[in-house]
């Protein structure tokens, strides 16, 4: 196991970026969206950073019933030379086609995945599991239960996290991406038994998300939590107690410092 | 010209984004005009490996490619998906490989109760295995992007250019003549990959 281990490859390190109308904004647990700036701009930044990969969620696309904005869309991959995602009102296989040729290697759906579960296969049939996220945007109720919300958290649904984890997986998702709802924006570290629960439970890549305020909760989301990616918002984009805008990645050795290869 | 080849299985923009970046001229096509008259060759690929053959065969290009590649030696790239279907399997599906190059395609395998993974996706570097322009320069410690659940088995270890680690070797580029595959995705793969591709694109043969 430790010489496995070992050899485990880097740990990707994402920022999530959320679009809302033309700007980056940035929310906590889902609401009072802060605006950042421009998307473009960060990327740029990003890219100069060496960062692992970004994703992008449009987070109302779905409230609103939008397609995802192509043009935008080709704007972000023409500056994104590492691995980019993105999610955000895609209800068909035209849609992520669409996308893909414009540079985009992932397609993350959430709300569509719940409606019509069939499209994560229809998805991953055509355009191969690896580039299929089912992204899952999770709540603790007043009992302490985890449960799946869709629609950018507005909509709650009848799955717990786990066993929709595993019921996308079996659909053909090539990774879950894990939305803490609770910890979104907080910056007080990831929600440890969620990644646990759930990357314990399904065997694709899960991308834990939501409360990462330091690069030390990397490494626990890795090693308590058995994530094998992690992604993080506030982090990246604000700086200081009193969260100033910066766009911001840590390096190499800051990262390895941490336990994180 | 380089022509990217089009035959509807992603990632063109990625490339097309990154060769502008470096300044190739090149050129996405499905055209057979196009592709009869191209200096060099770029298939990518993402998806799975029946609907990739089946979008050849449907879009009239694997006799052509045959053509061009076996017999007039014109240099190709395959990325992903792309190399892998320059062999003459693959455990992903039943359709025959182009066959290019004597190897097989097969499923990662990892043992029960591994915490590996698949599909193997993230950086990781390359064990270079041999001298090659493809190759040339590139820093010692470069990353590059991987995603894929299946990787290519090499008959002929000198077809073999680089091999990575995920729970065991595997071949992550491989050069039979004019015939040229990453496993990675350079055009993903930051400053690394496009150095990938700079020397893809202006090796003089």
């Amino acid at each position: 196991m430790l010489q496995e281990d070992f050899h485990l490859i880097r740990t990707r390190v994402i920022p999530c970026l959320l679009l809302k109308g033309q700007g980056l904004v940035k929310t906590v647990n889902f609401t009072n969206p802060k605006y950042i700036g421009d998307p473009i701009n960060a990327v740029k930044i990003f890219n100069d950073k060496e960062v692992h990969e970004l994703v992008f969620l449009d987070i109302t696309a779905s409230t609103e019933k939008r397609s995802p904005r192509l043009d935008y869309i080709t704007d972000i991959a023409s500056e994104c030379f590492m691995p980019l995602g993105y999610g955000g009102g895609i209800r068909t296989a035209k849609q992520a086609e669409d996308i893909f040729n414009r540079g985009v290697e992932k397609v993350v759906i959430n709300s569509c995945a719940v409606e019509n579960p069939s499209f994560i296969h229809e998805l991953a049939d055509q355009f191969g599991s690896q580039s299929i996220v089912v992204s899952i945007d999770v709540k603790k109720n007043f009992l302490g239960n985890y449960q799946t919300y869709t629609h950018s958290g507005t909509t709650k649904t009848r799955w717990d996290p786990v066993t929709w984890a595993l019921e996308a997986e079996m659909l053909g998702a090539g990774e879950i991406f894990l939305n803490s709802i609770d910890r979104d924006g907080t910056m007080k570290g990831y929600d440890i038994p969620l990644i646990k629960s759930v990357s314990a439970s399904v065997s694709i890549p899960v991308v834990a998300c939501g409360g990462a305020g330091t690069v030390e909760d990397f490494s626990r989301a890795v090693k308590d939590g058995g994530a094998s990616a992690v992604a993080a918002g506030s982090m990246f984009v604000f700086y200081g107690k009193h969260r100033a805008v910066l766009i911001n990645f840590p390096g190499d050795e800051e990262l390895k410092s941490a336990g994180l290869k | 010209m380089l022509i990217i080849i089009d035959y509807g299985m992603g990632n063109l923009g990625s490339l097309a984004n990154m060769l502008k970046k470096i300044r190739i001229p090149a050129k996405i096509s499905s055209d057979l005009g196009d592709i009869e008259s191209a200096e060099k060759l770029i298939l990518p690929g993402v998806g799975s490996f029946d609907h990739g053959m089946q979008k050849l065969q449907e879009l009239n290009l694997t006799d052509i490619l045959n053509k061009l590649v076996i017999g007039e030696k014109i240099p190709i790239l395959g990325i992903c998906l792309g190399m892998q279907m320059f062999t003459k399997t693959s455990e992903e599906g039943t359709q025959p490989g182009l066959g290019w190059v004597d190897a097989n395609t097969v499923k990662f395998k990892a043992d029960k109760g591994s915490s590996l993974k698949i599909p193997h996706m993230g950086w990781d570097t390359i064990d270079i295995k041999k001298s090659h322009f493809m190759l040339q320069d590139t820093d010692y410690n470069a990353m590059y992007y991987f995603v894929h659940s299946f990787h290519v088995v090499c008959n002929r270890s000198e077809d073999v250019l680089s091999t990575s680690h995920y729970g065991y070797d595997f071949v992550s580029s491989l050069a039979k003549d004019n015939v040229i595959g990453v496993q990675f995705h350079p055009e993903k793969s930051h400053k690394y990959g496009m150095k990938l591709l700079e020397n893809f694109c202006n090796h003089k043969s």
